[in-house]
């Protein structure tokens, strides 16, 4: 940016900042609340290197170095526990990736506006469901013997039906299909937004040259939203690790927790269950954490590289 | 839209038909969900023990509503509820709007590192337990200032507003006000704040529905019950099964009972999302806007 800038310059850094003060006064209680609630915590993760005791606190606990990373790896929930994280979101992260796309490309090509907004109503409204009142209307709806579900399966083969929700291997599905459901048409608005925005020219020019619908979506549409598709991918990727507690906790039963176990719960297990480890747990979650951070990093490295788009 | 005709073949238009076919089929079945609970909430205990409801409500009635009302927990997070999304999304904005303002003036030294200062937490997080024993160590466990002052700001809603501020309202109007002898503060006040009216209305949406459905922190942060948001109660009730006896005082034997105890979940899931639903249509297009801003990149 080239505009003329006020501040700059023609004086000293000091008189600089002595004349910005107003400025710094605005940022003061903001990064009051930044350093609290966000800089200590990271400060806090050295209990992880810590064999942390309430009464000794975060500083005064005695070094034990990796111990408790070690401890994780070797233990034999190990691998379920990566295992569970990785499909549940690398499922997810396919199918919630490509449906919103898939549904702003159909939603563009109809010429019929009243249809078109009405569906995208629709669609937009699950977004804005709390996730505890989702999983309560799965748990309704798909009870074997009161819900839809069972009433379905009853009246069409007369036979009452099984427990969907304690079948583990259901748990992935059942995750990430009513995350679509949630999510798809939110999903959708910053495609339709880059496609509105789209080069007329370009569509008419294509359709002079006698091109269908499905080939002006195929050669005009979807080169029009890659660059925007590229950095929710980056963005989605830098999340892989990251699944969150809140909906696995609440679908969790004992009967599916071989499949629904993830980092973020079993965090929460270790630190608030029976043998309370704050070390171990904290341990868990940083793991986690650096993960995240080394593949939003590396990914957006990637595509630096090969498609010039990238977060910063 | 007018486009201009040049030529609609006959396949153009089977794609056309096969996709309005498709996505009016999708629209339904996202609605059925929605339309299936509220017709249930609306039926009578049996219809709904039995299966009788698909679509429309069966033996119309208002038994679960009148269950819950019953029942002093929902009134209470109902309560808290409400409390806790009006005194936090009020924080959340003003401390959002602080934050994004001195953030939005490349020309202040030190713009970079700060704002870097605030981006970095949404790519990497202290987590969760270190966190908790933030909030342990303030001594705000059990009270209401654990559910507003640990998220006080998104950073995600900080930069909307700044990419807002710093796009839409010209330089040379700071340059002019300056020239006048406008200090910064007054230049926010008067300039900023009433320019970024749109932007304003768009954070506060997104905090407010983020309070109405928080549920995280209260289950990290509180077990008082008198302090619990409507999200802890109804997480008891819908996935816990923890009906509370009192609300289905029946004279009719356990089945009838257990049919009121379905029902009033329904009823419950209504009256939980009703806030949201009575606003969504008349701030549809300020949600719309908001992902909008944040799609560019500040």
């Amino acid at each position: 940016m080239n505009i003329s800038k006020p501040y700059t310059n023609r004086k000293g850094l000091g008189k600089r900042i002595l004349r910005a003060r107003q400025l710094y006064l605005f940022l003061l209680l903001p990064l009051v609340y930044l350093i609290i609630f966000q800089y200590v915590p990271m400060f806090g993760l050295q209990i992880a290197f810590k064999e942390y005791s309430i009464s000794k606190g975060i500083i005064g606990s005695p070094w034990i170095g990796f111990k408790y990373f070690e401890k994780f790896f070797k233990d034999y929930n190990f691998l379920r526990i990566l295992v569970n994280t990785l499909r549940v979101s690398l499922y997810s992260l396919a199918v919630s990736f490509f449906i919103p796309i898939v549904l702003a490309l159909s939603l563009n090509c109809l010429r019929n506006t009243k249809v078109k907004k009405t569906v995208q109503t629709i669609t937009y409204i699950p977004h804005f469901v709390s996730t505890v009142v989702l999983v309560g209307m799965v748990n309704q709806m798909l009870n074997p013997i009161i819900g839809l579900y069972g009433n379905a399966v009853q009246a069409i083969t007369g036979v009452r039906a099984t427990d969907i929700l304690g079948i583990p291997a259901a748990f992935p599905h059942l995750y990430v299909w009513t995350g679509i459901w949630q999510n798809m048409g939110w999903g959708s608005i910053i495609y339709m937004a880059a496609l509105a925005s789209s080069d007329q020219e370009l569509h008419e020019a294509a359709q002079i040259d006698g091109a269908s619908r499905f080939q002006r979506v195929i050669h005009v549409d979807i080169p029009t939203i890659l660059p925007t598709a590229i950095i929710m991918l980056i963005l989605d990727c830098g999340r892989v690790m990251n699944v969150g507690f809140e909906k696995v906790y609440l679908m969790q039963n004992s009967l599916n927790l071989s499949y629904s176990e993830v980092i973020s719960t079993y965090v929460y297990k270790m630190a608030f269950g029976g043998n309370s480890n704050f070390s171990y747990s904290t341990a868990v979650g940083m793991f986690n954490s650096v993960v995240n951070f080394v593949l939003i990093m590396s990914v957006n490295q990637i595509s630096k590289r090969v498609s010039d788009t990238s977060l910063w | 839209m007018k486009v201009k005709k040049i030529s609609h073949s006959a396949s153009d238009n089977r794609f056309e038909v096969i996709l309005l076919v498709a996505l009016c089929t999708l629209g339904v079945i996202v609605a059925y969900p929605l339309i299936y609970v509220l017709s249930s909430s609306f039926s009578s205990p049996s219809a709904v023990m039995s299966g009788k409801v698909w679509l429309w409500p069966v033996e119309f009635g208002f038994e679960g509503y009148k269950a819950i009302f019953k029942n002093s927990q929902v009134l209470i997070g109902y309560r808290n509820s409400l409390f806790y999304m009006v005194v936090g999304t009020c924080i959340n904005v003003a401390l959002t709007m602080c934050a994004a303002y001195p953030l939005s003036r490349t020309d202040m030294p030190g713009q970079g590192p700060i704002m870097l200062l605030f981006t970095f937490t949404m790519i990497f997080s202290g987590g969760m337990i270190p966190t908790y024993l933030v909030v342990k160590n303030l001594h705000l466990l059990n009270t209401v200032w654990s559910m507003i002052l640990p998220g006080a700001i998104s950073v995600h809603n900080m930069i909307i507003a700044r990419t807002f501020i710093h796009n839409s309202i010209p330089q040379e109007m700071l340059e002019a006000t300056q020239i006048e002898g406008c200090s910064d503060a007054q230049y926010f006040v008067r300039m900023v704040l009433p320019l970024s009216g749109s932007v304003i209305a768009v954070i506060t949406l997104y905090y407010a529905i983020g309070h109405w459905n928080a549920y995280f922190n209260a289950f990290m942060y509180l077990n008082d019950q008198n302090l619990y948001p409507l999200q802890i109660f109804l997480r008891d009730i819908l996935i816990s099964n923890k009906v509370d006896a009192s609300m289905v005082v029946i004279d009719d034997g356990a089945a009838a009972k257990e049919g009121l105890a379905e029902l009033l979940k329904y009823s419950l899931i209504v009256v939980a999302m009703l806030p949201v639903m009575i606003i969504y249509p008349f701030v549809q297009k300020h949600f719309v806007k908001g992902v909008m801003i944040g799609a560019v990149k500040g």
